[in-house]
């Protein structure tokens, strides 16, 4: 404490400010990071989305030429995959949402001295890469997989039928990569609620359904939006899923700008891409956030 | 939805009720009844059992064994919300989420009551907190939430209100306060309250009635100048208000008096306010209350040669510790109305005080049951 009232103390006087200068000082590390990594970045990504190739230039030469008509070409030639990235994110984090909520309400109100192991647990996949978690998940659903074996007994799906390069691997693999960010913050909200409140609503005739509805539910918004946004904005610019466990059918709009960039060195299409993927995303949570209220959640 | 509250009346009959925890039992075959009407005090000091108790009348505990009934309904398994019983919390648990009319209306909406706001409007005026009702919880002071607590458990007119150390967050000034305002409303409403406190003065000052609870049992039962007057044991006489205990021996009766010998004294001791039980070595602990001794005026029942080690002025009264021949301390109150004030540290003196004052305990309890606790530390 001494410490840092000697230092704003020092430089309010050096700039002859009589405010303390202390949190501005702290925010220049991060603010000149983010102007690095991000704000200059961003400007450069807007520059290349308006660029064309000159007649007869090499392969990845670019000039400025501030075509907006760019944004409307990648829309028209990926508005498929726009869709279908936009449609696997959403049911990819409604599936997160319906098995966390659960294993997050466990954990924070029934797991008594497990508590703490079941955390780590939820994020020990964390400790393997995103790359490799997301093969295992090919394993897991291959053909000589356990879940295609049993369900082959089961006689729920054909001796010649599987899971894997098919829509239903891409949405359960990002499903199951996301989880741990939305089972984390869902945890965290549950866990602030008092216990004695949902005692309360007992108290007051409320059954255990209505003490859910009327009680857990609204107190747990918080991280239910926090975990949805955390699902769903990765989950829509996601490419490994679908280059990993997907089919050409099932091509998301992170695998075009992939591919722009890297393989067809189509710079300004890739970026505009990027910048509409951008917006969507926004567009949707702005959406989202205020229909949720959360600004009015204690 | 069930509408409990309309149907079920009466007093409340605790039977047997045991709680057990693996070994510990924190409710020990208790027995009572509570009458219609009454506010209650549950006393003791904190894992004494009360809190338990509290919790199995709400329906929050499930008991071991026994059982729990309002008039002839038994309500021993019945889940909390369905039985005419709603309680104030210790830390109030309101819903952060909801407006304060919304928390006062939330048990009539649950029993399907559709036009909640006469009963909410009324039971907010009667809190003086109508003003509130648009307001979030947490936009609110420590002792408006607690009567918010109070407002929302009174709205649904239960058979019984629980109160559990429902002023124990407020400061000394508010919570003399709402004591006065909880016993207007408990007249008002005419509800039967059960209040649970570590703080004696706080029941003394509410309650019709006292329960004493010690280790999960009930010490003693009656109203507070019962209790004060003639402890029956000695963790009573320690826990509520201060008593002066000295080893005695009973030397024999006359007429409806005991006497007993305390270290060569003699002193009398009415018959009807011995509570020791007789045992082989005919020992006793010879009880008085320190406001009831006096230094100057000899008495019936004296013990000389006491010296003053320590006097304490505190306003209405001083108090005195004074160091016996046989080296135990005893505390004399006297009032200050100019009589002692002459008196000093050192000097010797003669305790007096009237036979009728004295009471009788075992006298092979343990004379610092009850002292331990510091009421005000938990």
């Amino acid at each position: 404490m001494a410490f840092v009232a000697a230092i704003s103390k020092r430089s309010s006087t050096v700039r002859g400010i009589k405010r303390p200068s202390t949190p501005y000082l702290l925010l220049i590390p991060g603010l000149s990071w983010l102007a690095m990594f991000f704000i200059f970045p961003l400007f450069t990504l807007a520059s290349t989305s308006t660029q064309t190739a000159p007649e007869g230039a090499d392969t990845g030469t670019y000039v400025q030429t501030f075509r907006l008509a760019n944004y409307i070409d990648a829309f028209v030639a990926s508005r498929e995959q726009f869709l279908r990235s936009i449609i696997y994110a959403l049911i990819a984090t409604l599936l997160a949402l319906a098995i966390s909520y659960p294993l997050a309400y466990a954990i924070a109100f029934k797991s008594g001295k497990w508590k703490n192991l079941l955390l780590v647990l939820v994020v020990a996949p964390f400790f393997t890469s995103f790359l490799l978690r997301t093969i295992a998940w090919k394993q897991i659903l291959g053909n000589e997989g356990p879940v295609v074996t049993v369900l082959r007994t089961l006689h729920v799906l054909g001796p010649q039928s599987g899971l894997t390069a098919s829509a239903f691997a891409v949405v359960t693999g990002m499903t199951y990569n996301f989880l741990p960010f939305m089972t984390l913050p869902l945890y965290a909200s549950l866990e602030r609620i008092d216990p004695r409140t949902l005692e309360a609503a007992s108290d007051l005739y409320a059954n255990g359904l209505t003490t859910f509805r009327k009680v857990t539910f609204p107190l747990s918004l918080p991280g239910v939006v926090a975990g949805t946004l955390l699902t769903f904005i990765p989950a829509a610019g996601d490419y490994i899923n679908a280059t990993l466990l997907g089919n050409p059918k099932t091509k998301m709009i992170g695998n075009v700008i992939e591919s722009r960039f890297f393989e067809i060195v189509d710079y300004p299409t890739a970026a505009a891409l990027s910048f509409m993927l951008m917006a969507a995303i926004l567009i949707l949570v702005m959406a989202y956030v205020r229909r949720a209220g959360t600004d009015e959640l204690v | 939805m069930v509408d409990a509250a309309a149907s079920t009346k009466g007093d409340l009959h605790l039977t047997n009720l045991v709680k057990a925890f693996g070994d510990f039992r924190a409710v020990d075959d208790l027995s009572l009844v509570i009458p219609e009407g009454s506010f209650f005090a549950l006393l003791g000091p904190s894992g004494c059992g009360k809190t338990t108790t509290l919790r199995m009348i709400a329906g929050l505990e499930e008991p071991t064994s026994g059982k729990i009934s309002i008039g002839n309904t038994d309500i021993t398994y019945a889940k909390p919300y369905a039985r005419p019983v709603n309680t104030v919390f210790q830390n109030y648990a309101l819903f952060p989420h909801l407006s304060i009319f919304e928390n006062v209306a939330f048990g009539l909406r649950r029993r399907g009551i559709k036009d909640v706001k006469e009963a909410v409007t009324k039971v907010l005026a009667l809190v003086e907190l109508g003003h509130l009702a648009e307001r979030k919880p947490v936009q609110l002071s420590g002792g408006q939430q607690q009567r918010i607590a109070v407002a929302r458990a009174i709205v649904n007119r239960p058979a019984l209100l629980l109160l559990d150390e429902p002023l124990g967050a407020l400061d000394l000034k508010l919570r003399r306060q709402m004591q006065i305002e909880l016993k207007w409303i408990q007249t008002e409403v005419g509800l039967t309250f059960v209040h649970v406190t570590h703080d004696q003065e706080e029941a003394m000052t509410m309650a019709d009635t006292i329960a004493v609870m010690n280790e999960g049992r009930i010490e003693q039962m009656g109203s507070p100048v019962e209790l004060y007057e003639s402890p029956r044991t000695v963790f009573v006489a320690n826990f509520l208000g201060q008593s002066n205990l000295v080893k005695g021996k009973v030397e024999g009766a006359s007429g409806s008096d005991l006497q007993v010998s305390v270290h060569g004294n003699r002193i009398v001791v009415p018959s009807a306010r011995n509570f020791a039980k007789d045992n082989s070595d005919k020992s006793v602990l010879i009880g008085i209350r320190p406001e009831k001794i006096s230094i100057e005026h000899p008495e019936a029942n004296t013990l000389g040669g006491g010296v003053i080690t320590d006097i304490s002025f505190v306003g209405v009264s001083t108090q005195f510790q004074i160091q016996m021949p046989w080296g135990q301390e005893l505390s004399v109150f006297e009032q200050n109305d100019g009589g002692a004030s002459h008196l000093q540290k050192g000097d010797t003196v003669a305790l007096s005080w009237k036979p009728e004052f004295t009471f009788a305990l075992d006298g092979t309890a343990d004379v610092d049951a009850g002292t331990s606790v510091n009421p005000d530390e938990i």
